[in-house]
């Protein structure tokens, strides 16, 4: 089969699945208890005020019609209109996104950076302090909540040292310090449970990758432990890394919502919580398939990057 | 290796910087107070009033009346009232010197307008149910307004007061969810949602000019958060802390002031009076003294907090203390128990909102009802949107518990298919004659009856009224101690010395 038309079969299944997470996203969302018009309305309304509202929040247009009018405007770029905010539902994503985006980057970036080194390091002097010290590290990261790191950050470097806010985001345009110095313990917090699990599959990927025959012929040789490492183990280990960094972006995401809240940070996750608990049905429904939207678009690119460090794969399609 | 290590330094010194850059020094025209639930626009005459109160009521709109500080009803925007002898026509002598915030003048035609808006068809107003007796609403000239009744209604002047009834004006009331315009002393700047609502003092306010120049509004709803960000400095006020166990450190730390003052939600565990067992009169008041209520406002809120015998709460000016009518006596309650022929106790289902309060206080409660041989299966709500359909529409629960915050919300056991499912002819009798009251000593004696018939018969559990505990930074006066009605008023707040 000639590539354009994978590359259009793929695209396809991917717009497939998108419609189906849709549909199911929409009837879930609608099926889980709680009125919006109810729950914004509070517990003394009376049934006229909850008519007009329903009325004019258009929840009293059948099922079907509520989710094609929604589906319609995810075509045009038209999200609808926060029960709650009352602005449009495209804007709020759109401003949320400024905060989450880039304190999931520093979180990916610095997990990578904290475990390659460290499972590459524990990898090659097993049974060693540094070993021990990389499972320990791990096993801590792994173990305790994100949100239960971001508390012990704020303790220690934002109430006792002072050097980072302990909360909220001050807007990019009050500056690139400020800004990026309000980001930088939640990050640290998102990404240490990363960093433990992926320090954990590098080394048991660069072991594993060890023991093969190539690597001990490199070694037969004559090439140094330490070339041998870097020039032929490392990058035949990356796969198994990249996969993980990969099915790892859910649990990113759902970890930011937790963290966004801990520092009460404007990001996308704290939109979905509030809108969630507020039942602004609308914002959870648009947010939720921007979430599968990611995850899609992530696990392609990771099919992309393996195939590029796995000529074998490539051969196989 | 050197060179790498002088980058990380460097990029080390350079976050340093930016985090300890002097961004929140100490402005004394300026003010930042904590809200923890973002308002669902900011618009109190729409939808609940609640989150949007306490950003917006008293600081960007105002009404004909206000409540004050200690929960009583003084004129605002009408400087004065008079209410004829039957109690069916109220006449307000409205102030002649007031313009909203984009200009147009307040007069009777717009103060009409706001009035007829919340009781249309197409109102969205929460809190509509509270000014239903008015039937017409007439501008006899620009600074004379006339209610006329269709019952009596000795609470309307209350209401009046409450934010779900702030002046609007017909231009701006459509938007005023995202942009509000009002007749108070700060207009809203900005509404970074998710944020923070800036606001800044306006020129045109017809009354003293406040102290402060710029107020800001920061919602953060974690507790842990709003006392990081009071201790960093990032916050001056947090009018309620809703962390019991956190307000501590701030009592003895000379740098804020943290005052436990009351508050008006009442905690009670409502149960579903329609269905056996707790349609046993003898089964609810054993159940209540098998509570021994002030250890569990020691357990639940640090002590702080009022033990309560009927619904309303001690900052409610007609409360009456009624904690004696049934206190704790375990054997008392066993001997009752038996003789409603539970003599071995019996199970229920305890559908408890996921509110830290409702959890808590659930836990202890099902300690105390197990020394009687009762056995709660607790059953976690998720609140609001569970609890609101299975347990407050479907009335499909045993027992629950729930603050209730609303002010002179007593009435509330006197509504037909409310969630406690409780009918007492004596006690809607009881809020009638209320309603009918034509002086306040009258309204009063009604509502110390109301309290004393509910003490007895126990639709709910009264258990204790909620703390405000406030905690602002020292040097700042003005701040409300205590919380009649939900809001956050800066118009008094200033900085000392």
């Amino acid at each position: 089969m000639t590539r354009p038309l994978t590359f259009l079969r793929s695209l396809l299944g991917t717009a497939a699945v998108l419609l189906i997470a849709s549909l199911v996203i929409f009837l879930l969302i609608d099926a889980a208890p709680g009125d919006p018009a109810e729950i914004m309305l509070g517990t003394s309304a009376q049934p006229d005020t909850l008519a007009a509202l329903r009325a004019e929040l258009g929840l009293d247009r059948p099922l079907m019609v509520r989710y094609l009018g929604w589906l319609a405007g995810v075509f045009t770029g038209d999200l609808g209109q926060s029960y709650t905010y009352g602005v449009a539902v495209r804007e709020l994503i759109a401003e949320r996104l400024t905060v989450t985006l880039p304190l999931t980057l520093m979180a990916t970036v610095l997990a990578v950076v904290i475990s390659l080194p460290l499972g590459v390091i524990a990898a090659a002097r097993p049974g060693k302090p540094e070993d021990g010290l990389a499972s320990l590290f791990s096993q801590i990261g792994i173990a305790v909540p994100n949100f239960w790191i971001g508390l012990l950050l704020i303790l220690a470097f934002a109430l006792k040292f002072k050097w980072f806010p302990p909360g909220g985001f001050p807007g990019w345009d009050a500056g690139f310090g400020p800004a990026f110095s309000a980001l930088v313990l939640p990050s640290i917090a998102l990404a240490i449970p990363q960093a433990a699990v992926l320090t954990r599959v590098t080394r048991a990927a660069v072991i594993e990758v060890a023991n093969e025959d190539f690597v001990r012929t490199a070694r037969a040789k004559g090439l140094s432990r330490n070339r041998a490492l870097w020039r032929h183990t490392v990058p035949n280990s990356l796969l198994p890394v990249v996969t993980m960094l990969g099915l790892q972006i859910p649990f990113l995401i759902s970890g930011a919502v937790l963290v966004e809240n801990v520092f009460s940070l404007p990001g996308i996750g704290t939109l979905a919580y509030q809108a969630l608990s507020q039942r602004d049905l609308i914002v959870v429904q648009n947010v939720v398939l921007l979430f599968a939207v990611i995850v899609l678009v992530v696990n392609a690119g990771t099919d992309a990057l393996y195939a590029r460090l796995d000529p074998r794969l490539r051969a196989r399609k | 290796m050197t060179k790498s290590l002088a980058v990380l330094k460097g990029t080390c010194l350079a976050i340093l910087l930016a985090g300890t850059a002097p961004v929140w020094a100490q402005d004394t025209h300026a003010v930042t107070f904590v809200q923890p639930v973002e308002p669902q626009g900011l618009d109190p005459t729409v939808s609940s009033p609640v989150a949007a109160g306490q950003v917006t009521w008293q600081n960007v709109f105002e009404g004909l009346v206000a409540i004050d500080r200690d929960g009583r009803v003084v004129p605002q925007l009408a400087r004065d009232w008079t209410i004829s002898e039957d109690g069916l026509t109220y006449s307000f002598h409205l102030r002649d010197d007031v313009t909203f915030q984009n200009g147009v003048p307040f007069d009777a035609t717009t103060a009409k307008f706001t009035l007829e808006r919340i009781l249309g068809e197409n109102s969205t107003n929460g809190q509509k149910a509270n000014y239903t007796a008015i039937s017409g609403v007439e501008a006899v000239d620009a600074t004379t307004l006339v209610l006329t009744l269709s019952r009596r209604d000795a609470d309307l002047l209350y209401w009046l007061g409450y934010p779900a009834a702030v002046m609007v004006e017909p231009g701006s009331a459509d938007s005023n969810g995202t942009t509000p315009v009002g007749t108070g002393p700060f207009k809203v700047d900005e509404w970074r949602k998710g944020d923070r609502v800036l606001m800044s003092a306006w020129d045109g306010y017809w009354g003293e000019a406040p102290a402060l120049e710029t107020v800001t509004a920061r919602f953060i709803n974690d507790p842990q958060a709003q006392a990081a960000a009071l201790q960093a400095g990032q916050v001056d006020i947090v009018g309620n802390l809703n962390a019991p166990e956190l307000f501590a450190q701030f009592t003895d730390d000379p740098d804020f002031h943290a005052v436990a003052g009351a508050g008006e939600m009442e905690i009670v565990a409502g149960m579903n009076n329609a269905k056996p067992p707790f349609d046993d009169l003898r089964v609810r008041q054993a159940l209540m003294m098998a509570v021994d209520r002030p250890s569990l406002v020691a357990a639940v809120s640090s002590g702080h907090g009022t033990e309560i015998g009927s619904h309303f709460s001690p900052a409610n000016p007609f409360y009456e203390d009624l904690t004696g009518e049934f206190p704790y006596d375990p054997q008392r309650a066993k001997a009752l128990l038996t003789e409603a022929g539970y003599p071995d106790g019996f199970s229920f289902e305890f559908k408890v909102p996921t509110r830290p309060y409702a959890q808590r206080s659930a836990e202890i409660l099902q300690a105390f009802f197990s020394q009687i041989g009762v056995n709660a299966n607790i059953q976690s709500s998720d609140f609001p949107a569970t609890w609101i359909q299975d347990v407050f529409k479907d009335t499909n629960y045993d027992m629950t518990i729930v603050g209730h915050a609303e002010p002179l919300d007593i009435g509330i056991y006197a509504r037909d298919n409310y969630y406690f499912n409780y009918d007492n002819a004596e006690f809607r009798q009881q809020m009638d004659q209320i309603a009918a009251a034509t002086d306040e000593t009258a309204r009063e004696t009604g509502y110390r009856k109301a309290q004393e018939i509910l003490a007895h018969d126990l639709p709910a559990l009264f258990l204790f009224s909620y703390p405000k505990l406030g905690v602002w930074k020292a040097g700042l006066d003005g701040v409300w101690e205590n919380g009649p009605v939900p809001a956050n008023d800066m118009t008094d707040v200033h900085w000392v010395d």
